[in-house]
């Protein structure tokens, strides 16, 4: 069992200058990093040295060093699922967009309509180059009438700041706008599950001082973020999340963010909190269908064949890869993203295994790109793409693990639901 | 402190082997099950295929990795076990008795010596 193979998420590699950079700029985070050399080319979140004493297991992911679990995924996905699960999202971006203009300008560089937020409400949107192809999937939160914080994936951050900036940079009103990528200053954390809202006041005492107005942070809607004070410092609180279950996430200064990850902890372990790792984060993702950049969003890949037109607010004047958008939408896309299960007990699907048509005229005619072993299912699940005419569900087709072709069954997202 | 039974024989690549005679039982150690976690699917060799000493028979596979199974003796697979397959996490809580893999007619019995001693294998896996 020497050679493990590791069917490993998308990882970035940092060049060289990359890493030059970081060691000599060395930010608060960053200081494990400059202390030893050996092995570490990647980023370290302030919650690092938290994840050693919970002995996680650490890996690379998007350029940083995560702990993929702290005792099992399934444990950890199961937590989630019955009570609750804390996972370090620090790595993640954090981009402030402000000023009078900067209505306008994210309406021209996202797909959904920041217009309909009022302030203390989030959407998801997606951030499209000119063919369409998605930048990024992100969450743009409404702060006041003329400022915005856009929470962007962690492996796209550089990417994501750089089109933001070459967007401002042809923009009429690009001096009414300014934008800041505070990501290195900011750390956040996410907490999942159908028993957060017990302990989440405890956490987080008192009224929201800014963003929707709530006695307690457990009133906040779905979508909807508090600004509320942490150890005299201001934290954003939101309903919002990653796992398919009710939660929050908390978006809070870097240097303050170990001393909110502790609270939560203590606080929610009498409710069954468990720390969890990005394995589960990928589980629970991948069982409602979420997607994940790199996997079911990429350059060439656009958010209508990834099923996610809901959010492409074409109504709303023009953006960028409007026009692509606009087309596939009418005339409707050759590729589309389903989400499948295992018909068989068989090893799980993974990203890459080819796609087949099941019977006589068998063809190979797409690829997995999310798949695992579903904890909560029991069975192998996925997500892929397919043409658009065999895209319908209960379509039977299979998917090829080593060799060998096994079947499974196109299913309406999301794979895994809540009973009643 | 690692689990690594005296009665056994071990490979580099994480296989355990019961010599028994010329028969022979195999399964993957504690350290390795430890360190795949969540162990999702096993996929056995065919009882009556022929193996060599360090060629890949099985694979086992957990959440986030498939890893190739390596026999460590040569000979004919003459056994599988089915409760693996059935319930793979048997792997995890029985490594070296209810979550065995597979039993060959050993062709060369010899080749055990060839295995490390729990005394090596313990060394390389750091215990």
């Amino acid at each position: 069992m020497v050679s493990l193979r590791q069917k490993t998420r998308s990882l970035i590699l940092i060049p060289t200058y990359f890493v030059l950079v970081l060691l000599l700029t060395g930010k608060p985070c960053f200081t494990g990093l400059a202390k030893d050399l050996k092995v570490k080319w990647m980023k370290r979140t302030p919650l690092y040295e938290t994840h050693q004493k919970l002995g996680a297991r650490l890996i690379e992911f998007g350029g940083w060093e995560m702990p993929v679990q702290y005792t099992s995924i399934v444990d950890e996905h199961l937590a989630v699922r019955k009570a609750a699960g804390l996972f370090d999202i620090s790595h993640m971006g954090e981009i402030y967009v402000s000023g009078p203009a900067a209505e306008p300008f994210l309406n021209r560089t996202l797909t959904n309509d920041v217009s309909k937020l009022a302030p203390g409400q989030g959407q998801y949107t997606i951030c499209c180059n000119e063919q369409g192809g998605v930048i990024d999937d992100l969450y743009a939160y409404r702060l006041g009438p003329t400022e915005y914080l856009l929470i962007v994936n962690a492996s796209r951050i550089e990417d994501d700041a750089a089109w933001i900036e070459k967007q401002l940079k042809g923009f009429p009103q690009k001096s009414d706008v300014t934008f800041r990528n505070a990501s290195d200053s900011t750390g956040a954390i996410a907490i999942q599950g159908p028993r957060v809202a017990e302990f989440i006041d405890a956490c987080f005492p008192g009224s929201s001082s800014a963003g929707t107005s709530v006695f307690k942070a457990s009133e906040l809607k779905k979508n909807e973020f508090g600004q509320f004070r942490f150890q005299g410092r201001p934290v954003w609180v939101s309903r919002t999340g990653y796992t398919g279950e009710d939660g929050f996430e908390v978006v809070a200064p870097a240097e303050a963010i170990t001393a909110v990850w502790n609270k939560v902890q203590a606080t929610g372990e009498p409710h069954g909190l468990k720390p969890a790792g990005l394995g589960a984060r990928d589980t629970l993702r991948t069982e409602v269908c979420y997607p994940l950049y790199g996997h079911e969003l990429d350059a060439i890949t656009t958010p209508i064949e990834a099923g996610l037109g809901f959010f492409v607010a074409l109504d709303k004047g023009n953006f960028v890869g409007r026009t692509k958008l606009a087309a596939q939408k009418t005339e409707g896309v050759s590729k589309k993203l389903v989400a499948f299960r295992m018909t068989d007990k068989s090893a799980p699907p993974r990203p890459h295994y080819p796609i087949w048509s099941s019977g006589d005229q068998a063809a190979r005619i797409g690829e997995v790109v999310s798949g695992t072993q579903s904890p909560s299912l029991g069975i192998g699940i996925g997500l892929g793409y397919v043409p658009a005419a065999l895209a319908k569900a209960q379509t039977v087709l299979d998917v090829e693990i080593r060799g060998k072709r096994a079947p499974a069954v196109i299913v309406p997202k999301p794979i895994y639901r809540k009973a009643g | 402190m690692a689990n690594v039974p005296a009665d056994l024989k071990y490979a580099k690549s994480h296989e355990w082997a019961r010599v028994q005679g010329t028969e022979a039982t195999v399964g993957i150690t504690d350290h390795a099950q430890h360190e795949l976690t969540d162990i999702v699917f096993v996929e056995l060799p065919e009882v009556g295929k022929q193996v060599k000493a360090g060629e890949t028979c099985a694979v086992v596979e957990s959440v986030k990795t498939a890893s190739d199974i390596y026999s460590p003796l040569s000979g004919q697979i003459t056994a599988v076990n089915k409760a693996v397959v059935d319930n793979p996490g048997l792997v995890n809580t029985e490594a070296y008795s209810g979550g065995w893999f597979f039993k060959i007619k050993l062709s060369n019995p010899g080749e055990s010596g060839n295995l490390l001693s729990p005394e090596q294998y313990l060394a390389q896996i750091g215990g």
